[in-house]
């Protein structure tokens, strides 16, 4: 699969060659590295046209960047969809923490971190808040959706203990149990196909 | 199970011990000695909890405890961590979770219980969730960013986690004769930790006087509302007062913590450096 970042990558390259841009949101690409990174700086940092737009670039093609991140339990969602970023800035990406010990944090963090760096964003710094605490409601349409595709019913937005069969659509399902495989799921079953399956816990 | 028979302490008593920490002289020896009380208490529940992976009555069970343990962790590396910034030495949480004695660890006593059987455990996690959800709840409201953001977060699991060990204990009060007899046990041998819980000592005070810890005494009332509650729908008796036994704020512990240091220490301890 092709990656952002090595989308960015080519997409700088052709670029360079005076060609189209592939990528859509590609406006960006043109930011360059910093040199740090091990490649020399790309001539493209003539043609940049004020701080301002630089920025503004700069700020998207991080974000694309964050966005290519997956949640490593449940890999259909990118930390995006999940809503744990609550920032991205020039500098610096800001996430927070689904669950206290949710083991993920620390890869999420680090994921972030590759990607990051092999975008050439070594000095873009990733800062967690705990504050204020992330909830289920911040999961977006998108995510919600990719959630119940993936087998996993999405949380109940008003935050009733009730389950959409992700398997065949029911609304006749029981709790098997509150704590499933991870600290965010709970294990569920449907009393109409007899399947079980995960509930994206509401929190 | 015979009960330890009620003593009256002669008035002014604390049974401080020859090994009792001396109280923190600065406000910041204050402050990390809170965070250790708190990250403490969850870092030693868990590890607790965790001895019943693979051995639980029932998977279910199984990774209903060790997830329980696992938000106990995280909560306890927030804290030590904290607590680590603040003491200002270098030391993170992992130094602090695996580099201190037994003198050092500052949780109640009611957390370093042995799990005993299964309707033990389960008493001892309704009697300590119970209270630290209050506690949390309080603690929303910290002066200190970093334990409002901390108990902000971690409110929300305590919660499942206190629903988890009240729908067990009334499963196995209000079951068979056995399931009755061994929870009423269990309750029996957690109870006399509970008045720890709620301890005003000088430190405690002094915090909750500037809104940064909480006034734990304050939150017994609707403990023991919250409790009652529970014993009710699940037939049990509330056990009888005993004497209380303190000190596991001040580093004076039962002889089990050491043991489960033993094993959660040994491994960087052996290999002060070992990664994954």
């Amino acid at each position: 699969m092709v990656t952002v970042a090595e989308k960015a990558r080519s997409a700088e390259r052709e670029d360079l060659a005076g060609e189209a841009l592939e990528f859509p949101d590609a406006e960006w690409v043109s930011e360059p590295p910093p040199p740090s990174f091990g490649r020399s700086p790309s001539p493209c940092r003539g043609g940049s046209n004020g701080s301002d737009q630089t920025d503004g670039r700069r700020v998207a093609a991080i974000a694309a960047v964050v966005e290519s991140v997956a949640d490593p339990e449940i890999p259909v969602l990118s930390i995006v969809d999940l809503g744990i970023v609550r920032a991205v800035e020039a500098d610096r990406v800001v996430l927070t923490p689904t669950y206290t010990g949710c083991p993920a944090t620390h890869v999420i963090e680090r994921d972030v971190r590759d990607a990051l760096d092999a975008a050439g964003y070594r000095d873009v710094r990733i800062d967690t808040v705990l504050s204020p605490a992330w909830t289920t409601d911040w999961i977006t349409p998108e995510g919600r959706a990719r959630l119940h595709a993936y087998g996993i019913a999405p949380p109940d937005p008003e935050g009733r203990r009730v389950a959409v069969c992700p398997q065949c659509g029911s609304r006749q399902t029981e709790e098997i149990s509150r704590f499933g495989s991870t600290p965010c799921k709970a294990l569920w079953r449907c009393r109409d196909c007899a399947e079980p399956f995960d509930l994206f816990k509401c929190h | 199970m015979a009960s330890l028979p009620p003593i009256d302490l002669p008035p002014g008593a604390t049974g401080a011990g020859a090994f009792d920490a001396q109280a923190a002289e600065t406000d910041g020896g204050v402050l990390f000695d809170h965070l250790l009380r708190l990250g403490d208490d969850s870092l030693i529940l868990g590890q607790r909890l965790g001895e019943w992976t693979g051995h639980a009555p029932s998977v279910e069970v199984d990774l209903s405890l060790a997830n329980i343990a696992l938000d106990l962790i995280g909560q306890a590396t927030h804290f030590l961590n904290y607590a680590g910034e603040i003491e200002g030495k270098g030391r993170d949480g992992d130094a602090l979770a695996f580099h201190r004695d037994v003198l050092d660890f500052r949780n109640c006593w009611l957390v370093e219980q042995p799990n005993g059987d299964f309707a033990q455990t389960m008493a001892r996690q309704l009697l300590f969730s119970t209270w630290q959800k209050s506690l949390f709840e309080a603690l929303k409201g910290s002066a200190d960013r970093t334990i409002s953001a901390v108990a902000e977060k971690a409110v929300k699991e305590v919660s499942y986690h206190q629903e988890l060990a009240a729908e067990w204990v009334i499963r196995l009060g209000d079951g068979t004769d056995e399931s009755r007899r061994r929870m009423q046990d269990g309750l029996d041998w957690m109870w006399r930790f509970v008045p720890e819980l709620f301890d005003m000592d000088e430190a405690t005070a002094f915090l909750a006087a500037r809104g940064i810890g909480a006034d734990v005494a304050a939150l017994r009332a609707d403990y023991d509302r919250r409790i009652d509650a529970v014993l009710a729908e699940a037939t049990l008796d509330r056990p009888r007062d005993q004497r209380p036994i303190l000190g596991g704020r001040r580093g004076h512990h039962s002889e089990h913590l050491g043991h489960l240091l033993c094993t959660m220490q040994f491994l960087p301890r052996t290999y002060p450096d070992a990664t994954w």
